[in-house]
């Protein structure tokens, strides 16, 4: 399942996307993000599967600001969140 | 008369049971019940089949909005509390509900429920809620494959319908019949943002917009934001709309139009879609013997 959390406003779209087919649970993205944008909660849509990783929602409406240090303009940087994923599940819209 | 015309964004709030069905006669009775952030809904089945429900407006509290919806269903029946076996909490205020053995998140409620309501053919559900929006895509049995919400804003909301309906003193229910009957389709008015639109609004009003042609105005500025959700999700079919907004041809019409699809029809109220898909996890669980 392809989670979308975020949000749409004029300036853009900030949506943050969880594959979670592709987690394992590994929790490795929560403990990479420097602002605890990430927490692992009980999976609702598969009762048999394991936790799984989730935006916050006190983070939903804010991702733009609060990602905004991982995402440098003057360079070219992955965001730790996406780097620590050895399965490629996480991908940001901006 | 006075209260009545102060209130033009009242819904009708009700509560329904089956009178051919006697509760005795199924194995499983499972509830679920949906506190959202404008209404609540308490869902009673026996065996996935509808055997009671109440559709009211969410209060001041979460626990006493859940409590006062699963009286009202269970009024007319000769049933308690402890005669059902698995309640499921779900919506805003899943957490909240007292008695609920279980809270689910209303993404997979609304999966389950409208592939209840419109069959397992249902591809996309669109969920227009009080205070959110959420494109949700499933599989045949009416499990999630992917979602998108849209946790800023309560523009492409059943809140700010009931915000313009009090602003133009038209009836809720009569909104999207009104959006119709205009000359030509207006230009959508140009902010999503309910505080926003609703200052447009007035403007538009003052330079002698006649009401439908402002209805029409806004009614497509929140289909085409709702749109533009669906179109990242990606859409397929069928597909149906949830929530209260399913309600109001105006916006459906408009959605459909910009999708070039139509969404699917049905005779249950579309705002019980959470609650039955919680009633519907319930059995499930109760089977699995998770409960």
């Amino acid at each position: 399942m392809k989670a979308n959390y975020g949000y749409k406003d004029g300036s853009g779209e900030y949506f943050i996307t969880i594959d979670t087919d592709k987690c394992n649970s590994c929790e490795e993205c929560v403990k990479a993000c420097p602002a605890g944008v990430l927490e692992m909660v009980p999976n609702d849509f598969d009762i048999e599967a394991e936790d799984m990783p989730a935006v916050t929602e006190k983070e939903r409406w804010k991702i733009k600001y609060t990602c905004a240090p991982c995402k440098p303009v003057d360079r070219e940087a992955t965001p730790p969140c996406i780097e620590a994923c050895k399965e490629d599940a996480i991908e940001h819209s901006w | 008369m006075g209260m009545k015309e102060s209130e033009y964004w009242r819904w009708k709030e009700y509560n329904w049971k089956d009178e051919d069905a006697d509760w005795k006669d199924f194995d499983i009775v499972t509830a679920g019940v949906d506190i959202g952030s404008v209404s609540s809904q308490a869902v009673i089945m026996g065996d996935n089949e509808l055997f009671a429900y109440s559709n009211m407006r969410t209060g001041s509290d979460s626990p006493g909005s859940a409590r006062k919806a699963m009286d009202w269903a269970l009024k007319d029946t000769d049933m308690t509390l402890d005669d059902i076996r698995y309640v499921i909490g779900t919506g805003y205020g899943r957490v909240n509900v007292p008695f609920a053995n279980k809270a689910i998140t209303e993404i997979a409620c609304h999966a389950r429920g409208a592939n209840w309501m419109y069959g397992p053919s249902i591809r996309t559900v669109l969920d227009m809620g009080g205070q959110d929006c959420k494109a949700i895509r499933c599989d045949e049995r009416g499990k999630v494959t992917a979602f998108l919400m849209n946790d800023k804003c309560a523009a492409g909301t059943g809140r700010g319908m009931e915000v313009f309906a009090d602003l133009l003193s038209v009836h809720i229910e009569d909104v999207g019949r009104l959006s119709f009957e205009i000359d030509e389709e207006p230009t959508p008015v140009s902010s999503t943002c309910v505080v926003f639109a609703k200052a447009e609004a007035s403007q538009l009003l003052r330079q002698g917009w006649p009401k439908n042609k402002v209805i029409a105005a806004y009614s497509s500025a929140m289909a085409h934001r709702v749109f533009t959700l669906l179109e990242r999700l990606g859409v397929e079919k069928e597909f149906a709309i949830t929530g209260g907004i399913a309600k109001n041809e105006g916006v459906v019409k408009r959605i459909e139009r910009e999708l070039k699809i139509e969404a699917l029809q049905t005779d249950y109220d579309t705002q019980i879609a959470g609650a039955v898909g919680g009633a519907v996890f319930g059995k499930t669980l109760v089977e699995k013997g998770k409960a």
